[in-house]
């Protein structure tokens, strides 16, 4: 009676063994990757609600300012003495410049007020609130002081709602940012308006060449196929300085549409959005028509026939008949091409101009131009929430592992 | 598609946009390749035709170069040390997720391809905010972690295609024999699916040897790589001598191609003995 248990038991440990087997193999790569990626953007995420920048440096205040409850008008005594303790300190200790950044970055104009404070401000005082809007009246100002409020930290919604061109109010509601911090909706339309252009640009080149290479005998596909790969694997830095020669004044493309004719004027290709364009749709054209391709090429003849057999005329047969059966390949070419081109930063950066640059290159930028790291963050995490949606979307599309980012 | 006498006028027509249109694309995607190469033979220093002559004093320009011989050193130090750790790492990964279906199977795969599909830029970032702390930044150990990981999917994934291809028999054969584990990987497994790791080493290889968003970030002024000296000749001085470097970086891409054409023949020829 025991003996077909002890079989099944150790079947069964024999098999849990194979997966812990396969599994050990695995651990490596996953415990590399979990350091050097998946941590990394798990923190990149968490400065961008986490604010203990102000805290850190004015400890006094951040933790007064709790008592402030009725945010229609000034906070008490104790609020304004902590403010006058923590700038007398923090000006002793150097770090004022590190509050001023940080509430400059919410209400414009917070430098000269911090500093002009803490060079006027006496060491002692009957009444804080009364010295302090002596010095500066801009501390009568509830709108201040919310400004104050809101990096006190830890945990701040300022950088994400900035990153979509919204701010708290001084009583806690949403309202649009003032129209000289609103840029980052307008670089957000750009960055999805460019992915689109390019994306509707490579379809339409793309979709004849897909449907020639599929349907031609392989003797004759495969050496033209090699005008499509080799672009592919050419660097991405040389393609982009190509463009850079052929679209300038005196470039190719200008001295072409000369000759012929057709302009007198040389045409302003680069350093503007049609340059970007350009250059962006020769990149990512082969991942478009690879995709296509391998779709097309699956399509059985047979269905053409069949319609063509029933008198259906070629157009309508091809509309009808041919088209459907392309579209999981349109599907997943456009889908990859369009998150590709979202997270474009060489290209825009070396054919664009100022007006053209996208989202990426604004991460880089607070990265390591502006050290406004919270501000990089969210405008990353907005990035990163936008590609793994759509990334959702492809995956139910063509499964795992189809994809080469430039 | 092969021409038939019996083609209505409408296929005709039809035929002819086909052909027409393709052509162009093929003109579009190769020629801004093929109107550099001249350029970098140029004997003025203008980026523009007719060519003033026909010399390689832009070559000997860069070939002399110490800034270029550096990024190329770097280059390949990068290259080779993060695609030497990223196939190991994605070997031993992809027969992992081969060899059985473990619970969690699928996020594991997910992670795994995760670096392919996130933009550069948040990983460049998300490295440089969490490492600059530890000093990890403008060193070759940064730079080199930082390639391995954008590296590592395109191995997983084409070792793994090539072990949808292998016969689970052969290592069954070999373990009744007596053979251990570890032996039967190294004498069995390993050389059948070798062309398609080392085409895997390759593609990790051009990932990063072509990478630049994170060594503008994560790199310092010693770790300058040759994309990364091209962006700034491009931006700040376009000359003959990028269109040189690009011309050779052009060579380099068509081995490259052609290397990977040959291994995936060679994988396709394994597949045919081992079924």
């Amino acid at each position: 009676m025991s003996q077909p248990l002890t079989l099944k038991a150790r079947l069964h440990r024999a098999e849990r063994r194979r997966k812990l087997g396969a599994f050990a193999l695995v651990a490596p790569l996953l415990l590399f990757l979990l350091v050097t990626f998946l941590v990394p953007i798990a923190d990149m995420m968490r400065r961008a609600v986490h604010d203990p920048e102000l805290s850190q440096v004015w400890p006094r205040v951040c933790g007064a300012i709790d008592t402030w409850t009725d945010r229609a008008h000034l906070p008490g005594e104790s609020v304004f003495a902590a403010l006058a303790a923590d700038i007398q300190e923090s000006h002793k200790a150097r770090t004022l410049a590190t509050a001023a950044r940080r509430l400059n970055y919410d209400a414009a104009g917070a430098r000269s007020l911090v500093f002009g404070t803490a060079r006027a401000l006496p060491s002692r005082a009957s009444s804080w609130t009364e010295t302090l809007i002596a010095i500066d009246e801009r501390w009568a100002n509830p709108e201040v002081w919310a400004a104050v409020a809101r990096a006190s930290g830890p945990l701040t919604s300022f950088f994400l709602l900035q990153a979509v061109d919204l701010e708290r109010s001084p009583t806690g509601g949403l309202r649009a940012a003032p129209p000289d911090e609103s840029i980052y909706v307008d670089v957000l339309t750009r960055t999805f308006v460019v992915a689109f252009s390019v994306t509707g640009l490579c379809l339409l080149l793309g979709f004849p060449v897909a449907y020639l290479l599929a349907n031609l005998p392989d003797r004759l596909a495969y050496p033209l196929m090699i005008l499509v790969l080799l672009p592919f694997w050419t660097s991405l830095l040389v393609r982009t300085a190509a463009w850079v020669v052929l679209l300038q004044d005196k470039g190719l493309v200008n001295e072409f549409l000369m000759t012929l004719g057709l302009i007198d004027d040389p045409l302003r290709l680069i350093f503007n959005r049609v340059g970007v364009v350009i250059a962006m749709t020769h990149v990512l054209l082969p991942f478009l028509i690879l995709p296509l391709y391998s779709v097309m090429k699956g399509i059985k003849p047979v269905y053409m026939r069949a319609a063509r057999s029933l008198g259906a005329p070629p157009t309508v047969a091809f509309v009808r008949i041919y088209l459907p059966q392309t579209l999981p390949g349109i599907g997943a070419g456009t889908l990859l091409t369009f998150i590709l081109a979202l997270g474009y930063y060489i290209t825009p950066a070396l054919v664009g101009g100022a007006s053209d640059q996208m989202l990426s290159y604004f991460i880089a930028f607070y990265t390591s131009d502006t050290v406004n790291w919270g501000m990089a963050a969210a405008l990353g995490t907005v990035l990163l929430a936008a590609t793994l949606i759509l990334y959702s979307v492809y995956s139910r599309l063509v499964g795992h592992g189809q994809v080469k980012p430039a | 598609m092969s021409a038939s006498p019996s083609l209505t006028v409408e296929e005709r027509l039809w035929r002819a946009v086909l052909w027409g249109s393709s052509i162009l694309v093929f003109a579009f995607l190769m020629v801004p390749l093929l109107a550099i190469i001249p350029l970098s033979f140029n004997g003025g220093p203008f980026l523009t035709y007719p060519l003033q002559g026909v010399s390689l004093r832009w070559y000997e320009t860069v070939l002399s170069d110490p800034d270029w011989a550096s990024a190329l050193r770097n280059s390949l130090i990068v290259g080779s040390v993060s695609t030497g750790i990223a196939t190991v790492l994605g070997t031993l990964a992809a027969v992992g997720l081969a060899r059985a279906r473990f619970p969690g199977h699928g996020l594991v795969m997910a992670v795994v391809l995760s670096p392919m599909i996130v933009p550069v830029v948040i990983v460049a970032v998300g490295f440089y905010l969490f490492f600059a702390p530890l000093g990890l930044t403008g060193s070759y150990a940064g730079l080199i972690l930082a390639h391995t990981a954008l590296a590592v999917p395109f191995v997983v994934i084409t070792v793994s295609a090539t072990l949808q291809g292998y016969d689970v028999t052969l290592s069954r054969a070999a373990a009744s024999l007596g053979a251990g584990p570890l032996l039967t990987f190294r004498r069995v497994t390993l050389p059948l699916i070798a062309p398609g790791v080392a085409s895997g080493g390759l593609f990790a290889f051009a990932t990063s040897f072509d990478e630049v968003v994170v060594v503008l970030l994560v790199a310092g002024p010693g770790q300058r790589t040759l994309p990364r000296e091209m962006f700034s000749g491009i931006r700040e001085s376009i000359n003959p001598s990028i269109m040189a470097v690009a011309t050779l970086l052009i060579v380099f891409s068509t081995l490259l191609l052609i290397t990977l054409e040959v291994l995936r023949r060679h994988n396709e020829k394994v597949r045919g003995i081992a079924r």
